[in-house]
């Protein structure tokens, strides 16, 4: 006779959007797992068309109320690609600035306010404050120095009003941008405590051999730039990303699971940049993770919370470099020269590569968008090990497993208004046959 | 812990939407900690596991009423809420997805969609206060922090919060920006749009482009003409109107009236 237990947790917390957690197990045995989202569509890819391509930025950060930058800069890319527009240095390194900004932000809310509560047993942050008010204290500080940057930058912290196709609006001046120095400074510092704290964390045994895809470029940590790599051997312009990987759709989600077309499910985010990218790092952030025992590849993804920790304390290491060296341009944007087109933008988001493409009239009026978010790309990865972990976790109590299981989506850091707003099971966009994927690039 | 029983609780709830506004309550950190001592958060999921049942002292909703099931939603968390106060575009206008408003949303459907069957979605995303009564509305997409805070200690003192007023030209002349309008020929939605961003998008050297949503008594009318006289087409007026708060009756008058006072050479052009 076999027992029947369904683990269910209806609205799941501590992540961004809505979400549900479906467990059943028969006997020991786990039937399905599923990472269920109910969040609602919005349609952006249908009303982007029609609109003007100078929109977009603004238009695509509505997507995500905690990751602006990453469609901001995706679109920003995408768009000069297709004009052919030249940034000069003083621009991307603002650009990168204002990604550090973001990086700090959203890998703090994580760290601290969502993931952190996990380990040391705790509901919330708010509770946690109660016995521990110095490191709650500290992380809403460095939370701040990151939510500052994009202040400073993009005029406010969700949805900054500053960015635009060729580069800002406004760049910042020296005095302002030399405020803020003192503070980066005592956050790099707060990074590295950080990345101590968590390390000592009580991390459940779990490891698997992940297909890891990030952004690389030779001379920095992937932000804004780069070639499409994996330990799997891929290696490739992002604008080969439709030949290479595929959508599809799975009746529980009201999101789009990606695959890549020959090795399935695969990672995006912190865990696959560092694992892809480590010799990109600053000196600083290799010394720390070193003194840890982090200098190796990590394939246990509650250790997240460690690398997302590294990366805090590298942005925040970048961020004053840039900083340091800030010299005001000429003038805060390329002039433009809108013609018809195709581009593609690829930008790593907190969560993970954030892919745009967009089709583009003589007039500059966007004739078609596709928008690949990191949640989306994640989501069979967090199934899979959803999976596996109950598998060998069956004897825990059902609060137990229920709330493992709740960490082990955690550990992605999914950001599920971002997977749904680009429920877009457009009948042209379905996996299709290769002649037609191939037509359309 | 006694204390804790006095405490009004606070509830955060979230329809269709990018969650920047409840994210704005966690980005207030350095008043995050001194709100969690002051209100009991009671249902918050964002921030944590803990979920108490209602009635609720006072109830934040984020987001547009979207899928037939939210219209049942929102009508049990108003039974459940004492103040209910609707925060950002989403929730005020119907937000960035009221767009779909404007299109024939059984052919986008079926158009869009694989499955349609699986998609439960209204023809039209709707603001809170289409369904329930609401007591106060925060705006802008998203949110402004200040006025979050505001608004919270307002309602702690039991008195009326102190929201912005006015349209977002008035924020400028105070703040004694340059207009980017007249000065620079550039268009501007300020005059139309409601004020509480402390005129940020003029501060940085660009128009306003409206996320605060329609000023009151807006004259739409003129600042048509105003853009018309500086060069915009009316393809360029459809889209600064029909962007963060086309569902709007106001986004509705000017997209009639502009088409209604279009000229010869825009007809020819349209085609």
């Amino acid at each position: 006779m076999t027992d029947t237990r369904t683990i269910k947790v209806d609205v799941l917390a501590r992540v961004e959007g809505e979400g549900s957690l479906y467990l059943k197990v028969e006997g020991d045995e786990v039937k399905e797992a599923r990472l269920k989202i109910f969040e609602p569509p919005r349609f952006f890819e249908a009303f982007l068309r029609g609109r003007d391509f100078h929109e977009a930025p603004d238009i695509t950060a509505r997507i995500c109320g905690i990751c602006p930058v990453a469609y901001q800069m995706s679109a920003c890319h995408a768009m000069e690609q297709i004009f052919g527009v030249d940034i000069d240095q003083t621009i991307r390194e603002l650009r990168r600035l204002l990604y550090c900004g973001e990086w700090i932000e959203s890998h703090v809310l994580h760290v601290y306010m969502l993931h952190a509560p996990d380990f040391m047993g705790y509901q919330s942050a708010i509770e946690m404050a109660a016995d521990h008010a110095s490191i709650v204290e500290r992380g809403l500080r460095l939370k701040k120095a990151g939510n500052q940057l994009m202040t400073l930058l993009g005029g406010r912290e969700v949805h900054p009003i500053n960015v635009k196709v060729g580069g800002f609006y406004k760049a910042p001046s020296k005095a302002d941008v030399k405020t803020l120095l003192e503070e980066l400074k005592w956050a790099r510092d707060a990074a590295e405590e950080t990345v101590r704290w968590v390390a000592q964390f009580d991390m459940p045994t779990f490891e698997k051999d992940y297909a890891f895809v990030a952004l690389h470029h030779p001379d920095e940590y992937p932000l804004n730039e780069g070639r499409l790599i994996s330990n799997r051997g891929l290696d490739i312009p992002i604008d080969d990303f439709f030949e290479h990987f595929e959508e599809s759709h799975v009746a529980h989600s009201n999101a789009l699971h990606a695959s890549h077309k020959e090795y399935g499910a695969y990672f995006v985010g912190p865990i696959a940049r560092y694992a892809l990218n480590y010799q990109q790092l600053s000196a600083y952030t290799r010394a720390v993770a070193a003194d840890i025992g982090f200098d190796r590849v990590c394939r246990n993804p509650f250790e997240s919370i460690v690398i997302r920790s590294l990366e805090t304390l590298y942005a925040c290491d970048e961020a004053i470099r840039i900083m340091e060296q800030y010299e005001e341009p000429l003038s805060p944007c390329a002039p433009l020269d809108v013609k018809a087109g195709v581009g593609f933008g690829c930008t790593e988001a907190p969560r993970g590569i954030c892919l745009h493409r967009y089709e583009v009239d003589e007039e500059g009026a966007i004739v078609d968008a596709r928008i690949v978010p990191p949640t989306s790309q994640n989501q069979k990865s967090i199934e899979d090990d959803l999976m596996q972990f109950a598998s060998a976790h069956i004897e825990l109590s059902d609060d137990d497993l229920t709330w493992q299981c709740e960490q082990a989506i955690r550990n992605y850091d999914p950001c599920i208004s971002c997977a749904t707003h680009f429920l877009k099971l457009d009948v042209e966009r379905l996996p299709a046959p290769k002649e037609d994927e191939d037509a359309t690039e | 812990m006694s204390e804790t029983k006095t405490k009004p609780t606070l509830a955060v709830w979230k329809f269709t939407s990018c969650d920047g506004c409840q994210l704005s309550l966690l980005d207030c950190e350095d008043e995050l900690l001194a709100i969690a001592g002051a209100v009991d958060i009671a249902y918050f999921p964002e921030a944590t596991r803990a979920m108490k049942p209602g009635p609720y002292d006072v109830s934040l909703v984020e987001g547009s009423l979207s899928t037939p099931e939210h219209l049942e939603q929102i009508k049990e968390i108003r039974a459940q809420s004492h103040i209910l106060v609707s925060i950002g575009a989403c929730a005020t206008s119907g937000g960035i997805q009221a767009l779909r408003n404007l299109q024939n949303v059984d052919e986008m459907t079926s158009a869009v969609y694989a499955h349609p069957e699986y998609i439960e979605t209204l023809a039209d995303s709707r603001p809170v206060d289409a369904e329930v009564h609401v007591d106060f509305m925060l705006r802008g997409c998203p949110i402004s922090k200040a006025q979050l805070i505001e608004l919270l200690i307002a309602l702690l003192q039991q008195r009326k919060p102190n929201l912005a007023q006015g349209s977002v030209c008035m924020e400028c002349k105070k703040k004694q920006v340059v207009c980017v309008m007249v000065a620079k020929g550039q268009p501007c939605l300020g005059p139309v749009t409601h004020a509480g961003c402390d005129a940020l998008c003029p501060s940085y050297n660009r128009g306003c482009f409206g996320c605060f949503g329609h000023a009151p008594d807006a004259n739409v009318e003129s600042i048509v003409e105003v853009w018309r006289h500086i060069g915009c087409s009316d393809r360029t007026l459809h889209r600064a109107f029909d962007q963060f708060h086309a569902g709007t009756e106001v986004a509705a008058r000017a997209r009639a009236y502009i088409d209604a006072s279009t000229s010869e050479d825009e007809k020819g052009s349209e085609t």
